[in-house]
Order: C-alpha cells, then structure tokens, then sequence
C-alpha cells in the first residue's frame, strides 16, 4: 500500500489484495464538516484512525479457542460467512475521544494491538495517523502513545526511571515534553524515587500514561485504562482525557464500564468480536427501540422475580436500587397498548408489594447495550 | 488477646465481628481501628477507594494476615489464633479466579471440595446438582480455559460455595463481564442468601454497592460510612450511592498502598 500524505488529505492505494490476489485502487474519500470552535471556524476534516474490515481470528493455545475481532472470528476457521463481509470498520477524527466499549474477550485488545503494528489482522486495511498498519508500522510507532491494559511498566526501575526510559527510546527527553504530562506527573512526583513495582494502581495508571505521552503522540491508545480502578479516580483519569483531548490528541479508549460511555464524543459498543453500534452516545440512547420503566417496591428480590415469572415484564433486570423493564414489543403494532402499566401495577400489589412505584424513564448506555446484545 | 467461648455463643447471629481491628506495616496504618458485624445471610458490602485497606481488612478476615491490634471472630471462630478453622468455614472469589483452566469442570468442582475435606460420595451428587441448577450439563468434560468469562465466574462461585461455608468472600467478583452476566451473576448471590450463606462482597460497580443489604465505605484504612444504600443516601443528601462515595473518597488524603 502507498500512502500520500498531503496535510489533510489521505489517499491509499493498495497495490496488492492479499485475500484474492486482485489490485485496485481505492482512494479514500476525505470527510468534509465544519465546526465551530471558540468562535473561528475550524476545519476537522482530518481522519486520525480509518479501519476497514479489519478481521482477525486466532486459536489461543491458552484458552484452547478462537478469539480475535469481526463476525464469527470466536468460530472455527471454517465458518460460513466470508472474510471479505466480516470485519469491522470505522473511523476516528483527529481531536475525538472514541470509546470502544465492551466485555472482557469482545475483541477490544485485539484491535488495539492491531491499530499499534503489535499484531497483523487476516483481512483488511487500517490507516493511523496517515499510515498503513502494515507497511508503515515503523512511522506509526514513533507517531502513537500506548498504554495496554496490563501497564508495561518495569516494575524493579523507580518512576522517574521508567519515564527516563521512555524518553530515551523515543529519542526525546523528559525536559522536551513536561509540559504535557505535567499535570498527570505531578501527582506522582513526590514518590519519583519509589519503584514502580511498589506503587498503588491509581499510581501506576498515572506514570504509565505519563510513559505513554512522553514523545508526544498524536494519538493515543488506551487499553481499559480504568479497569478495577474506583469510581474517584476513574473520574480523576477521565478529567486528564479531556485535557489531552484539548490539546488535539486523539483518543482511542477502552473501558468495560458502560457509565464512561457519556465522556467519548463517539463510541462503538462491541460484543463477540462485533460492533453493535457505532455513534454518539447521545444518538444510541435516543434510538432505544422500546419504552422503558424504573420499578420499585419494599421487597426488590421478590419484585425481580415475581416481574421475571410474568410473561408480559420477564425483560427486567436489576439497576441499582431499580428495575427495569422495557416493552420489548413493537410499538407500531399496537402491542404498546397490551403493555400496559396500570395492569402491571395491579399484578404487583395481588403479590403482596407494597410501595410501589412505575416511572417511565430514559434508557442508559447499558440498557441499549443489553437491548442491542440480545438481538 | 482472647475471645471466649461465651462471647461467641452470644453472637452466634453475628457471622463476622470485628472490634478496633488494626494492621500496621512499620508506621503506616493499612487498617485503622475498624469495627463492624455482619448478620447471618446478609450481603455486606465493603466498599472504598483503591488503597483504602480493604484487601488488607479481607486478608486478615480470611486467617491470610494476623491483625496488629484489635480481634475479630469469622464464622465464629477468632481470625488470630484460629486461622485453620477460620479457613475451613469460608468461601472465596476474586476476581482472578482461582479456577484451574487445565483441568475439567468436574475436575475442578472435585479438587475443591476434596481440598475441603468433602466425602466422595457427597461431592458427586452435588456436582449432579450443581450441573443442573447452572444449566453447565454439557460443559461439564470441557476444559475451564475454553469456556467463556461469564461460565467461568458463574463456576467460580459456586465452586467458592460448594463446601457450604457459613460466609463467602467475593472481591470484585464481576469484572469485565457483559451487563446482563453480571446481573444474572447477582441473582447466584441472592440464591445463595436465600439458603443462609453470608456474603462479604468489594465492587467498583456503584450500582451493585444498591444491591447490598447492608455497605461500608472504607476512607485512608477507617470505615467512614456503614449503613443501608437507603440511608447512606439519605445522610449524605445523594441520588444513587455512586454520589455518596464521591461525596467520601474524596476526603482521602492517602495517595498510596
């Protein structure tokens, strides 16, 4: 594949399909919008990340399966569906905190790996930062930040050690760049001479994305940064993103926990290898299929069970001190009117629950997820 | 320091209780003075900031770590000088299971309770039982490595349960998995209240802190806050116990472990 890169405008030509032996070209097309920030009008047409499916399957000899990302990669390699039909694709502008949001084993890593040259995808193409995944890997290199989920810190060199060391590889110095990481650093200078092997996990988050911005990266990988980290600093961390993200850097993020969804501008929410829906969080709430209500009574276990043994709200589950139940009908059938709350209500005080409370409610991320993964 | 056996009978409703209990390293108090019971069949959950003390609270609940100061009687037995029996009478899950992904899940379920001391015979017809409830009939001869997250967390449980321990220890029992597995995870654990097995649960997972009876929040190694998600929510003027433990956490001043 060629790449010219000409400011803001990428065009690809892939010089040799590697599935079918064919050669095309295929010049991408650029995205063209306009925004308005703080009063100039700014052009964001740039593209940071541009996948096209991508498909990757693998047999783990440590789990003794397949694993990898895009439709049936958890199968066996001889699965019905056609690898050219089966990745996955999508694009990240420059500037945007773009979430991938998902289960453990949904493929998250795999694509990240994929997107930072660690690894190579079966089929498809991936651009970064206005290069090719495979020809251009050394270029990408020196252009991402990668934090991976497990940190890839060197647990027996201190933290300014650890930071010293990721400078020096990428040919700069902890001087060159402090601006950057300045506020992230700061927290954890007091313990530079501590080894990293010794700090707290909100500690060892804060160096190890100090570590993966200390060659200023335009883009930045991070690989469910906030995983078993407590709802404090997970708020704290996501603070930082925001910051970065105010500087042009852009994000790409992983997280299991579907309340962070609301902080990407963009996100795609991803299961068994698959994205589910890629939008604006905003817009994937707003296109919640059904109608959606909070219950709450005196006895919650008994309310959980006794909706689920109704056949009319066996869609329920738990949240928080609610539950929710959602119609799961289609509503221009007319089967709304068959859902109907008044009955619901009385079924539950023949039960025996007193308190009852019945409030139609807007759905959360993790509702349209479950509603999307059940399809 | 020593507990009688009068003051374990009186207690006998109580499953875990926990007087001033303490740990130091050097001059750094991990845990400070905690106090605390827990009632049988109840769900206690021991929330607090990453740093806070709770691995090391649980660590010394489990016979794993003997407190500096203070005493405590798990399941009634004292966790400084009778750790074995202590051991004996508990269950345990973390997040990092303890499962072995070499080994079947029968062969899993048979190490564990033959580990706790369970007859043969006993650990056959459970097994039999346990394959039915969990709907695992046709897993039972996979390897535990092949199977997906949300299988091995649901065996993981019920292989921390299996020897009918009065109190299981879950910390952060639901990482990672998908909204609607961990949800039919909580109602495992609801199941095993309903059969008087007591459960002492850490989460990151605010909404879950709601689906306990009962939730401690644990601030620089001190509980800061114990009562119902009902009340806490009151006392600190909050919608949803996510807010409570903002309202808290933030007051740490301890920046490490």
């Amino acid at each position: 594949m060629i790449l010219l890169h000409s400011n803001s405008n990428v065009i690809s030509i892939d010089m040799a399909n590697i599935q079918n032996g064919t050669s095309f070209c295929s010049p991408l097309e650029p995205i063209s919008r306009l925004t308005e920030v703080g009063g100039s009008s700014e052009n964001i047409n740039d593209i940071s990340i541009e996948v096209k499916n991508i498909y990757k399957n693998y047999y783990s000899n440590n789990s003794g399966k397949f694993a990898g990302i895009g439709k049936s990669a958890f199968a066996d390699r001889n699965s019905s569906v056609p690898l050219q039909e089966s990745g996955i694709s999508f694009s990240v502008q420059r500037g945007e905190i773009f979430g991938i949001i998902g289960p453990d084993g949904a493929g998250k890593t795999t694509l990240f790996r994929i997107l930072t040259t660690l690894i190579l995808a079966n089929t498809g193409t991936a651009i970064v930062d206005g290069f090719d995944v495979v020809n251009d890997y050394k270029e990408i290199r020196k252009r991402v930040g990668y934090m991976p989920g497990k940190f890839s810190l060197y647990q027996d060199l201190t933290v300014e050690e650890n930071l010293d060391f990721f400078a020096t590889v990428f040919n700069t110095t902890v001087e060159e760049n402090y601006e950057l990481i300045k506020d992230i650093y700061q927290q954890i200078e007091p313990f530079k001479n501590r080894r990293a092997g010794k700090l707290s996990g909100g500690m060892k988050q804060k160096l190890a994305l100090s570590c993966a911005l200390i060659h200023k990266p335009s883009v930045l990988f991070l690989d469910e940064p906030t995983t078993g980290v407590d709802p404090v600093s997970r708020k704290e961390f996501w603070g930082m993103l925001k910051n970065l993200k105010a500087q042009g850097i852009t994000i790409l993020v992983s997280t299991p926990y579907m309340d962070e969804a609301s902080l990407c501008d963009r996100i795609a929410l991803i299961q068994n290898g698959q994205f589910l829906k890629i939008d604006t969080p905003k817009n994937i709430v707003s296109q919640y299929e059904n109608k959606l209500w909070a219950v709450q009574s005196d006895n919650m276990y008994k309310l959980l069970t006794d909706l689920r043994a109704n056949e009319l709200t066996k869609n329920c589950f738990a949240f928080g001190d609610k539950i929710h139940i959602s119609s799961q009908l289609n509503p221009s059938e007319g089967d709304l009117k068959t859902f109907d709350i008044e009955k619901i209500q009385n079924t539950l005080s023949n039960n025996g629950h007193n308190n009852i409370v019945i409030r139609e409610i807007e759905p959360t991320i993790e509702d349209c997820f479950m509603q999307l993964s059940q399809k | 320091m020593t507990i009688s056996s009068q003051n374990v009978q009186l207690n006998s409703n109580k499953v875990i209780v926990v007087e001033n209990l303490t740990k130091k390293f050097g001059h750094f108090k991990a845990v400070d003075t905690i106090s605390f019971e827990v009632e049988k069949g109840e769900i206690f959950g021991f929330l607090g900031a990453n740093g806070a003390g709770k691995t090391t609270a649980m660590r010394m609940l489990c016979g794993l770590s003997i407190p500096s100061n203070g005493k405590g009687l798990v399941a009634g037995y004292d966790i400084r000088t009778q750790t074995e029996l202590v051991k004996r009478s508990i269950g345990y899950m973390s997040q990092k299971f303890s499962l072995y992904d070499d080994l079947k899940v029968w062969e899993n379920i048979e190490l564990f309770g033959g580990i706790y001391g369970m007859k043969d015979l006993e650990i056959k017809e459970k097994t039999d039982e346990l394959m039915h409830a969990l709907n695992f009939e046709s897993e039972r001869n996979k390897l535990v490595g092949s199977l997906p997250l949300g299988f091995k967390q649901k065996l993981a449980f019920s292989v921390s349960i299996f020897h009918n321990p009065q109190v299981v220890f879950l910390d952060e029992p639901t990482g990672g998995v998908d909204p609607i597995t961990r949800r039919q995870f909580w109602e495992l654990i609801y199941d095993a209240t309903s059969r008087g097995i007591t459960i002492f649960v850490t989460t990151h997972y605010m909404d879950e802190a709601e689906y306990c009876n009962r939730v401690s929040i644990m601030v620089d190694g001190k509980i800061e806050a114990l009562d119902s998600p009902k009340n806490l929510k009151n006392q600190f003027n909050a919608n949803n116990m996510d807010e409570v433990f903002q309202q808290l956490a933030r007051k740490a001043t301890r920046k490490a472990d």
